[in-house]
Formats: structure tokens, sequence, C-alpha cells
């Protein structure tokens, strides 16, 4: 087993680290936990509730932006700016490329929200004065979301092999949108409408990529704990979601012609 | 461009731009004069289903109830600062916040307070605060909490000690219900309202919140239940005036005089109690208890 | 074509040797190329028609032709950049479609773009890890062909600060810092100053004395003629001709050309006229090798004054040219000129 994925990765990792756009974007984030702590001191009685809300929120959806504005531009700027070339008349197998390249973006995301994550326990830290076991529920939350970020850059990959960024972005969007909705489609299919309809509905709750899976933000916030049953799953699924995408994507990519 | 040009423009844009900017502040003002005469003083809650922004927050649902929640007591906050009367999105900000997070207790709390609080004090909506709490028990059947928000309810704002009586007792069967829920059922079914329940519930109400404003309520409330002991206890020195002297005393003082009590008491708001014109103990009007005192009077 | 056999493309009457001894360096054979074009990709383009030759190993060897020609693609097409629609290709006798051939070949591509947040340093290194060196070793070779293509000065600047020469060079050292076997470089001295253009040729000859295969594109034709040991013809798509740089422009025949003045009074022979063109006061004839001696003779007979007798030696320009139908080509010239 070759080691390209792995330096690709890294490379991909640098590439993000020299962005300064990414930069601007943690400071935001972390702007963000500054403001839960002053959310928190308005709404008395629930500063918990508000930060580890806020905060939650904020990872989430820094990351999801990361995870799609860089991800449809992740194979798509390599061949519009033909630096492909001289890297695939190395030897190079082209999936091991791709392979690179997700982790890399995965490897960015992780570490970013880890900086976020350490900026919402100080957050924490500085309303309760103290680190409870409660709070390791939010590491688990925060896993969750960072399953969502593979899923998401899955997806992202897979359009970013064959589709201009603008197009890539609105289809990897309206697949989270509509995965976030999927257990919708299935509780409304339930009641009403015709056998075709609810097999339609059926089929597509169950192809979609079923985000509402992974939100604990809320049940984290009210101190639940979550079933470690959850967490395997979720895992599981993902994996599976993913390395689907990622086999789609390598077939697509491995039979382009580049420009 | 000629050098001159170019000097040209940066000279137009230094004198211009200040200038142009500067016509906008009158502008602006005539602008925000016309719009507030349009749109009335009123705020608008323009999305009142709960259940269509939990489905537009796109999972970030628990945010968003805390960020409507924060509305919601700036709203309430604001109206009784001001002293207004108009609390009519009270309840449909209560009931968004809810549908968005069911597990917000506090949302419950301050619902079934200030939804139910007469005029100034609260909307006077006793109905829209039940209607909340039920709600919240329906989506949190193991919250014995929100028993205690409806029993409260029922028996401070509605007298109706029957059904807090009922609403206590089914709360009381919670697992993890404090102990006092079901002395509270038992004892309300005997003794209907008493001042002594009254006064346990609203302390009990202002210990289990950090709430500003649902303390300062709670505050009020018992400040005028310890003024109404006061009054009573005042009474009972005024026939014992009445039996050792045979005549009625002509002010507080004659009671002091008597040695009936050692010096004249004030009531919370730091006035001394006097004798109304029928010779019973009252609250000095001047002071900002009276109001208080006589509107929630008839309540034990 | 006859592999190990004497007689190879012949093309207007052009025969040439090409013996090849054991496994060509470059084998293509009826290489094609269709891209679906339209709105609805119903028509197709063909940009590569049934190509066909060999590069031996050890030659630097030329591939010539205008711009879209199909040169670029045909590269692409051995690197796996792009599959073709028919037809084979081999290098060192390891099928194209053969990940593990790669570690023998490098590729500079044209006007050459890198990750520009990378250092030259870093990108060298970036290079080397595709190839299995120890870390010794990789560190080794980024230094050592650093300083080969001179940027040993410019290591630790990040590319976009690298102006297009040196860019080319970093591009030429990602090529070959794995010691290849056959190096392919597309337009390499394309947009370079006489001075680059010089080193490049320095380096490419370099690599020709290790004994490796240099396959490179150009339009540059000074550049082949100096170069190549070979080259081939490439427009439109199609093979023109294979062969040794003089052979290709044997093809059209050599002639003279005989400038005459004619007395007053005088005309021109009957049989000449037709070859005759003005050429101020004078006039021009262009007549083949073989009848010179006798259009000489015409010309006597017409009292004609003889002003010159001048061998006419095509260059690839005037080939390329009469190949290409133009008759003038300002960019060539310019070539010419910095020659």
């Amino acid at each position: 087993m070759s080691s390209v994925p792995l330096f690709v990765a890294v490379n991909t990792f640098r590439e993000s680290v020299r962005d300064r756009v990414l930069y601007n974007l943690i400071f935001f984030a972390l702007l963000m936990m500054a403001s839960a702590v002053l959310v928190g001191q308005i709404s008395i009685g629930i500063e918990r509730l508000v930060i580890i809300n806020l905060g939650l929120s904020a990872i989430s959806l820094l990351g999801l932006v990361m995870s799609v504005f860089i991800g449809v531009g992740l194979v798509y700027k390599e061949i519009e700016k033909r630096t492909l070339y001289s890297i695939l008349a190395k030897p190079v197998r082209r999936w091991e490329f791709l392979a690179g390249k997700y982790f890399g973006l995965l490897l960015t995301l992780a570490i970013n929200t880890a900086l976020m994550t350490l900026g919402l326990f100080l957050a924490l830290l500085y309303v309760d004065h103290a680190i409870g076991r409660a709070d390791a529920h939010i590491l688990l939350a925060v896993y969750f979301i960072l399953l969502e970020f593979a899923l998401v850059t899955a997806l992202a990959l897979f359009f970013s092999c064959f589709s201009t960024p603008i197009l890539s972005t609105l289809y990897t969007l309206g697949l989270y949108v509509a995965g976030i909705f999927a257990s919708d489609l299935r509780d409304a299919g339930a009641l009403s409408s015709s056998g075709a309809v609810k097999a339609v509905r059926s089929v597509l709750y169950y192809a979609l990529p079923n985000f509402s899976n992974f939100n604990v933000i809320g049940a984290t916030a009210h101190g639940d704990a979550i079933p470690m049953s959850l967490v395997w799953q979720n895992t599981a699924y993902a994996a599976i979601y993913i390395l689907a995408l990622l086999l789609a994507a390598s077939a697509v990519f491995s039979n382009r012609n580049l420009k | 461009m000629v050098a001159s040009a170019r000097n040209k423009q940066i000279w137009l844009a230094t004198l211009g731009v200040p200038l142009l900017l500067l016509s906008l502040y009158p502008l602006q003002q005539s602008i925000a004069e016309k719009k507030e005469s349009i749109a009335a003083q009123q705020q608008e809650l323009l999305l009142r289903s709960g259940k269509l922004l939990k489905r537009l927050s796109l999972g970030y649902d628990s945010l968003l109830a805390d960020i409507y929640w924060t509305r919601t007591v700036q709203y309430n906050g604001g109206i009784l600062e001001r002293g207004e009367s108009d609390f009519s999105l009270l309840a449909p900000l209560l009931d968004v916040t809810t549908d968005l997070d069911p597990r917000l207790d506090v949302a419950y709390q301050y619902g079934a307070i200030f939804l139910s609080e007469r005029v100034p004090a609260g909307a006077g909506r006793p109905d829209q605060a039940i209607a909340l709490v039920r709600k919240g028990i329906a989506l949190n059947p193991t919250n014995w909490r929100l028993y205690y928000n409806l029993g409260f309810v029922y028996y401070w704002y509605l007298r109706d000690y029957k059904q807090a009586s009922q609403t206590f007792w089914e709360g009381s069967k919670i697992p993890g219900a404090l102990p006092w829920m079901g002395a509270m059922a038992a004892h309300i079914a005997e003794t209907g309202g008493s001042r002594d329940t009254s006064r346990f519930m609203w302390s009990q109400i202002y210990e289990s919140t950090k709430d500003v404003t649902v303390r300062a309520n709670a505050l009020a409330h018992l400040q005028v239940l310890r003024a109404q002991d006061d009054l009573d206890l005042l009474k009972t020195f005024i026939e014992t005036y009445k039996k050792r002297t045979g005549r009625a005393p002509s002010s507080v003082q004659d009671l002091v005089n008597a040695g009936l009590i050692l010096g004249v008491p004030e009531d919370p708001g730091g006035f001394a109690y006097v004798l109304d014109a029928n010779g019973e103990p009252a609250v000095d009007p001047q002071s900002p208890m009276a109001e208080r005192v006589r509107d929630w009077s008839g309540r034990k | 074509m006859e592999l190990g056999g004497v007689s190879a493309i012949d093309f207007r009457g052009c025969v040439q040797k090409n013996v090849v001894v054991g496994t060509p360096a470059i084998e293509i054979e009826g290489l094609t190329k269709d891209y679906a074009v339209g709105f609805w990709r119903k028509r197709t383009r063909r940009a590569l028609d049934g190509l066909t030759f060999q590069v031996r190993e050890g030659e630097v060897f030329g591939f010539l032709g205008p711009n879209g020609a199909g040169k670029t693609t045909t590269l692409k097409l051995l690197m796996g950049l792009i599959f073709p629609t028919s037809g084979t290709a081999r290098i060192r006798g390891r099928s194209i479609d053969d990940v593990e051939m790669h570690r023998e070949i490098g590729f500079l591509p044209e006007q050459p773009y890198f990750y520009d947040y990378l250092t030259a340093r870093e990108l060298l290194d970036y290079s080397a890890r595709f190839f299995r060196f120890s870390e010794a070793d990789r560190r080794e070779r980024v230094t050592r062909f650093l300083e080969r293509v001179g940027l040993s000065a410019a290591a630790d600047v990040q590319l976009r600060r690298f102006s297009k020469g040196m860019l080319q060079r970093v591009g030429i050292a990602q090529a070959i810092l794995h010691d290849p076997q056959v190096i392919f470089l597309d337009e390499p001295t394309s947009g370079l100053d006489p001075v680059g253009r010089r080193e490049v040729r320095d380096i490419i000859l370099d690599l020709q004395r290790q004994g490796r295969t240099v396959f490179f594109s150009t339009h540059i034709l000074p550049d082949a003629e100096v170069l190549c040991d070979r080259v081939a013809v490439l427009v439109g798509g199609k093979l023109q001709g294979v062969g040794t740089p003089q052979e290709i422009v044997s093809i059209e025949v050599q002639g003279m050309e005989i400038l005459f003045e004619l007395p007053t009074g005088r005309s021109v022979p009957g049989a000449l006229a037709g070859r005759v063109t003005p050429s101020g006061v004078a006039y021009r004839l262009e007549v083949p090798e073989a009848e010179l001696y006798d259009s000489i003779s015409q010309l006597r007979a017409a009292e004609a004054r003889i002003l010159s007798v001048t061998q006419l030696k095509p260059t690839l320009e005037d080939y390329f040219f009469r190949l290409v139908g133009r008759e003038t080509a300002p960019s060539y010239a310019v070539e010419v000129a910095n020659k």
C-alpha cells in the first residue's frame, strides 16, 4: 500500500494552512465563543445551555461552510490550474490522489474543529468555573459534527470531479438540506398519499444522506447522554456512505479526460 | 491619465464624499420618521409558526430557541419597565420558543407567571398560560416541575383549588418529584387557598429561579402576603385595644401608647401602616405597596 | 512500418532507414483521439489521426508542428491525462496504462503551473515523494537538482513569486530528479529569453550524454534542427513525416537558383519561361539541380548575362511554410533572428 494518500493529504492540509482566508474563519469562530459568554449573561439561568447551543452551532456551521467551499474546488482547481499534469505523470493512481485530497481536507477540518472546541470549553470554564463529566458529552457531539463534515466533504469531492464549483456547491448544499429533511419525508409520507408516492418517499429517505442522524446539539445542551450504540451506528453509517461516494468519485475521476 | 486629471479626481472625492454622506443625515431622519408613522410602534412577529421555523432552522433549532427566548425576555421586560399594557406578542413568542426547544423549562415557568399576571404586571391571560404549560407537559411527561407550574396557575390566578390540588397530585406521582408536591395537593384539597400555602409557593418560585424579572415578581407577591399578615396582626391588636379601652383606636400610634406594640410597624415598602376611614388597618396610600395590596387583596 | 526492418515511413518518396535495435523507448501505433464537440456532443473532432512512429533509446526526438496540430494532445495521451479513442502506445516496452511505467519517465508540461503556495524546495520534495526514495536520498536529490537548474538561491521562495523562466526550471527539475530514462518536455523553450533557451538546450544535451531519451515538442524550429537526432512533424492531427531534420527538408526537391539579365530586345527562352520570375531589373530562374547546365546553355543561347548561380538550401522553416501553407510567419522570423 503506497504512502501517496498520506503525503498528498499532508500537502492538501498545508495548502489550507497557507490560505489566509481560513484564519479569518477561525477568528470569527472564537469571536462566537466569546459572544456566547455574553449572551449567556443575558439569559440568566441558562448560560450553559446557550453557550453550548451557540458554540456547537458555530462549530457546525463554520465547518460546513469550509467543507462545501473548499471541497467543491478540491479536484476542480487541480484540473483548471493544470497542477495535475505533472502529478499524474508520476507513478500515482488517480484514486490515491483523490484519497489524499479528501483526507487532507478532513485533517484541516479536524484541526479547526479542535481549536474551536477548545474555545468552547474555555467559555464553559469561564461560566461554570469547572469542567465536569457532563462536558464529555460535548466531545461526542463534536465527534458527530465531524462525521457530518466527513460526509459533506465526500459529497463535495464527488461533485468536484466533474462539475464547476458553483454547480457543485448547489448540488452539495441541496443534498445537505434534503438530507436534513429526510426523516420528515418518511414521517410525512406515512400518513397520507398513494402507494407509489409512499414508495418514492421511502426510497428517498433511505437513499439520501440522513444528516439528522448526527444532530445532537440540543440534546447535548440539555445535558443528555448519548448512547454508545448510536455512536457506533452513526460512525458505520458515515463510513459506508463515504466509501460509496469515494468509489463513485474515483470511478468518475479515473475515467475523466483532463482538459 | 494625466497627473493633473488624477489630482482633480482626488480633490473631488475628498470634498464630495463627506458632503454627500453628511447630506444623508437629515434624509435618514426623515425616512425613519416616515417609517415609524407607517408601522405602528408594534413589533411584529413575522413567523408565528414554531414548526415552520424548526424546519427552516436546518438543525440549529436549539440555538434558535435560545434566540427567541432572549427575545421573549427582552420583550416582556421592556413592557414591564415602561409600564405599558400590550402583551399581545408574549404568548406567540413563548409558543415559538417552546416549539423550537420543547425542553426549555424556564420558558414554561416564565410563561405561567407572566401570561397569568394581571395587567400591568403581565398579560392577564391565565388561559394562555395553561395552554402553554399543558403543551409542555405533553412534550415532557417526566418533568414534574411543569405540573407545579400548572397547578400554581390554577391555585393562584384562577383560584380553582380543585384543579390545583388535582394537578399537584398528578405531579407528585412522577418519579423524582419533591415530597412537598403531595403534601401540597392534600393541603389544598383540605383547606383551599391559604396564605401559608401561597407564601410557600411564591417562595418556591423565588428560590427556583435566577431570572431577575421572575424574582422581582415573586418578591412583590411575598411582600404583599407579608403586608396582609401584618394587617391581620394589627387587626387582632385593635380588637385587644377595643376590649381594653372600650373604644377604637384613632391611629396606630394609639396602639403603641397602649403598650400593645413596641413601635409603629412599617410595610415592606418602608411606610408606616395607618388606619383607614373605617378604623381598619391599611397600607399608607402613599406607599408603593398600597396599589398592589389593594389589587391583590382578596387573594390569600 | 516494420519492426527491426529497414524501411520506415515512406512519404513523398522519402525512404529512410529506421533500424530499431531492441525495444524502442517510445512506440506509438495508430494513436487516435476524437473529441465530442457541439452543444449536444454529437459531432466529433479528430484531434489525432492514426499516429504511428517510434523513438529509439538515447535519441533526442523533436515533435514539431504548428499550434493546434495535436502535439500536446499526443503528450497528454502518453502521460495518461487523457485516453485514446483507439491505438496503443508503449514506453520502454510497457503500456501507457501501466502506472509503474511512470517511474521511468519525467514530464514537463507546457506553461507549467505548480502549487504556488509551496516553495521550490517543497515542490521538489513533494514531487520526490511519489518515488520510493529514502529520506536522506530524497533530500540529497532535492538539493542537487535545485543546483542543477540554478535555483539554489531561490529554493525557499514561494513559487507564486517566480518568473516564467524560473518556473520552467523548477518544472525541469521535478521532471528529472528521479533520474528517469525517458523525459518528455512540452514546449520547453517557449517564452524563454535566449539565455533561458540556451540553458534548456544544455540540459537536454546533458541528458542525452547520460544516455537518456528526450522527447520534446516545439514550434521553435531552430532548436529542433540543432538538438534533434530525429523529428516527427504533425499537422492537423496527422503525421506528415519522420526522419532526421536533413531528411525531412530534403523531401522537397532542392534546386538551383539562377539570376540573369537579358539584353534589350531579347526575351526569355520559351522552354524556361514558366519558371522565370522578374526580380528587379533581372530575372530569377529556379531549376532542379539536374537541369542546371542545360538551363545555362539555353540562357547563353539567348545571350542572357548570368549574374549568379546559387544552391537552394531549404530550411525546416521553408518546409514548414510550404506544409502549413503560409507565406509569412513573423514569429518564426523572430525565432530565426534570435538563432
